[in-house]
């Protein structure tokens, strides 16, 4: 873009406007991000465009607010932003593929642990996060676990999405409770009562359920003393906690509707917005579904907007919350021509300007990395909405008490915690068997 | 005269070209040359190169070294890879054996005088031309757990008061993707039998019939022999297909629920390509080419095509 000399914005200029942006008018954003592709770090390459390949979004708004920011990206900086869209659980193959053949799209926006698959193939950023953390507060713990490998920063863990327990307020006061019991063994006989006066509850069992599915089965696992690894990365699976914590998943999924060892990522949000089950885990978006079509005068959706509610995870007898939420990393490989155009959208997404209205946007399906977004006024709207502010920093990292890296990716994968939780609630498996099997494979992963 | 064949070798022909280009043998290779670049480059390097891989401990990103069989010995011993060999076998058995018996029972139908025949054969055809991708999405829908049409209507017809766990437990979610696959693999096997019934000639079931042979009797004695070169063919074609399947698993349970529908291929995929573990996911799947080879040779010296066949007067 071109500027005049006599009005090129300086520090100043970036300063003042980037205080005043929240709320306010577009001519304004669009000043602060001329200014800032003028005053940034990273100057992108000339000619520089880029590919991102992002999880498809959950929430429309989120989505629409997202693209914005990466037209305003590319007004500021000339550099075009191909947005590419996959399911959640396609990503990581994609990803993978990508590392492997060096070639495809620059920026890979995935889940949980993914640069951790191929570290040596992910952009130093470590620039990018220093310059970050020191502008906002700082970054909690599990975004720095997320980011690091061997030292330095390999991605950029640009949100998480908090996954809460999403209920029916009517079936749960109809079960005898007023609120989700915070304790597992009254969760159980929560989900008890709603099986046996006809609205129970639900969580998904299947492989391709990566986010869902992981969620519940590690937060159970993980509740209950089970571990895969120790500190040292030690595999410590074989244990009475994980007898007692696949002990607690059977009678918890006893307590399901049936079929959702098949369900996916998606299914809950419709069985729950058709009423056929009260009770199950999910982001927000079921949430913002109900709201936005109770806003065009849907009177279903609006019974089950003003009925619904979140809480968070009951905890076990560990005595600390155990939750799984899922990370969205955003990494950039080593194959682009472009590293500074990538760093520089990086550090562009998690500006205040940008960052805080696609947050809001987001209506808490998203969760924010540093501290200083506490501030961020999505988490005074509702307070339905308001408990997923700390999701970041109440989450443990996949890996567990293990490290974050390639291993704990790979567990994740195979999906070794998933299969084994399942295959003892299908009755595929007996527990000391299913035991025997992840054991064996985390043995292989962790060697 | 005096010109001589413009491909006997040696001499120059009226086409020109030269004693080389004249050459029969090497005009043959010439000609080969560009299906062999193809075969070689999208069939035979990758192949060679899986197997290599699966001699090494080769990861997503980062280069192998050569392990030996380290890679066999550990999937011998994995309970899901036993767990998915199982799997694979009873899944093209079963499959086969109904989509064999239900293909050739539509292709002798569709060999009978039929109002619309060409219509219906093309109707029939449909499964099979549908991509793979997008039937295991309508199946994914009629197999739901909560919003299966089948459920739905037996249950309004009173036949059921539960809607059915289709891909939830694991022997029905085993029949529900065998169902899911006779579907779509059954017409390409009664089509290709029709062809073959239609080479059949009608002389031979006019004689039977002077000779007063029933129909089971013209079947058994006439139908089913001459037709077992052609059976030979499309069934090694359907246990390949079916054997080597992935959409369709991949779509409707990705091996779920915990494995019991995991095939062999799918396995593979979610070893390398999810997991990281290339070495491991190629030795998977070069673990299919020793069944493959035995399913191949079973069509081959098993269905081959009888000396009586082609006129001879032997019984062989």
């Amino acid at each position: 873009m071109l500027m005049s000399p006599f009005n090129r914005p300086n520090r100043r200029t970036v300063l003042k406007t980037g205080a005043a942006v929240v709320g306010a008018g577009s001519a304004n954003l669009a000043l602060w991000a001329q200014a800032w592709a003028q005053t940034a770090p990273w100057k992108p390459e000339a000619g520089a465009s880029l590919t991102l390949l992002r999880w498809k979004r959950f929430v429309q708004a989120e989505e629409d607010a997202f693209m914005a920011l990466v037209a305003s990206f590319t007004k500021s900086t000339g550099v075009e932003v191909k947005v590419v869209n996959e399911s959640l659980a396609d990503v990581q193959p994609k990803a993978s593929v990508a590392a492997n053949t060096n070639q495809g799209p620059d920026l890979f926006w995935g889940l949980y642990s993914l640069p951790h698959l191929f570290p040596a193939k992910c952009i130093d950023v470590t620039d990018v996060a220093d310059y970050l953390g020191k502008k906002y507060g700082g970054w909690v713990p599990t975004a720095v676990a997320y980011g690091k490998s061997g030292g330095k920063w390999i991605c950029i863990p640009v949100a998480y999405n908090g996954n809460v327990i999403n209920y029916r307020i009517s079936a749960v006061k109809k079960a005898g409770f007023n609120e989700i019991p915070q304790d597992t063994p009254g969760f159980l006989k929560l989900m008890g009562s709603l099986k046996a006066q006809g609205t129970p509850g639900g969580m998904a069992l299947g492989r391709a359920a990566v986010g869902d599915g992981n969620a519940w089965v590690h937060w159970a696992f993980w509740s209950q003393g089970g571990n895969l690894v120790d500190k040292n990365d030690k595999v410590i699976v074989n244990s009475p906690e994980t007898v007692k914590a696949l002990d607690f998943c059977k009678a918890l999924s006893s307590t399901f509707i049936p079929g959702t060892a098949s369900w996916d990522d998606s299914f809950n949000n419709k069985a729950f917005l058709a009423g056929e089950i009260s009770l199950t885990n999910n982001g927000v978006s079921i949430y913002a579904a109900a709201k936005a079509a109770a806003a065009k005068g849907d009177a279903k959706m609006k019974e089950i907007m003003d009925d619904m509610s979140h809480s968070l995870w009951p905890i076990g007898p560990v005595g600390r919350p155990t939750e799984f939420h899922i990370a969205y990393p955003m990494l950039a490989m080593k194959y682009t021509k472009f590293p500074n155009a990538c760093k520089a959208f990086m550090a562009f997404t998690l500006e205040a300007a940008n960052y805080d209205k696609w947050l809001e946007a987001a209506v808490a399906y998203l969760t924010h990395p540093l501290n200083a977004y506490d501030a961020n006024p999505v988490w005074k709207t509702d307070p339905k909405l308001s408990m997923l502010k700390d999701a970041s920093r109440r989450t443990m990292t996949a890996g567990g008490l293990g490290s974050v890296g390639e291993k704990a990716a790979g567990a994740l994968a195979d999906s070794v915690i998933l299969d084994m939780v399942a295959s003892v609630c299908t009755g595929q498996a007996s527990i000391p068997d299913a035991i025997k099997v992840a054991e064996r494979q985390a043995k292989r992963i962790y060697r | 005269m005096g010109r001589g064949c413009p491909l006997e070798g040696g001499r120059s022909s009226r086409f020109g070209g030269g004693p080389v280009l004249n050459n029969k043998n090497f005009l043959g290779l010439l000609f080969m040359l560009p299906a062999a670049a193809f075969l070689i480059l999208f069939l035979a390097y990758p192949l060679a190169l899986g197997i290599w891989l699966s001699f090494t401990d080769t990861k997503i990103g980062q280069p192998g070294e050569f392990v030996g069989l380290e890679n066999y010995g550990w999937i011998i011993e994995d309970p899901k890879f036993q767990t998915a060999v199982f799997f694979t076998i009873f899944y093209t058995v079963v499959a086969s054996v109904i989509k064999f018996a239900v293909g050739l029972y539509l292709a002798i139908l569709l060999n009978e005088k039929l109002p619309f025949k060409a219509i219906i054969r093309a109707i029939v055809l449909i499964p099979f031309i549908v991509p793979t991708v997008l039937s295991a999405i309508a199946f994914w829908w009629i197999f739901d757990p909560q919003f299966s049409v089948i459920s739905w209507s037996l249950k309004k017809t009173g036949l059921i008061t539960e809607n059915i766990n289709f891909l939830g437990d694991v022997w029905n979610s085993r029949f529900s993707v065998i169902f899911a696959n006779v579907w779509r693999g059954t017409p390409f096997i009664a089509i290709s039998l029709l062809a073959g019934l239609q080479t059949v000639p009608p002389s031979l079931y006019e004689a039977a019939t002077l000779d007063g042979a029933t129909r089971w009797q013209m079947f058994v004695n006439i139908t089913y022999p001459l037709l077992t070169p052609i059976i030979a063919v499309v069934m090694t074609f359907s246990v390949l297909f079916t054997f080597t399947d992935f959409q369709l698993i991949k779509v409707l349970t990705n091996g779920g629920p915990a494995g019991a529908t995991e095939l062999m291929a799918t396995m593979s995929y979610n070893t390398a390509i999810l997991g990281g573990r290339i070495g491991e996911g190629s030795a998977v799947s070069t673990a299919m080419v020793p069944f493959l080879l035995a399913a191949i040779m079973v069509s081959w010296f098993g269905l081959q095509r009888r000396k009586w066949q082609a006129g001879s007067d032997s019984n062989d």
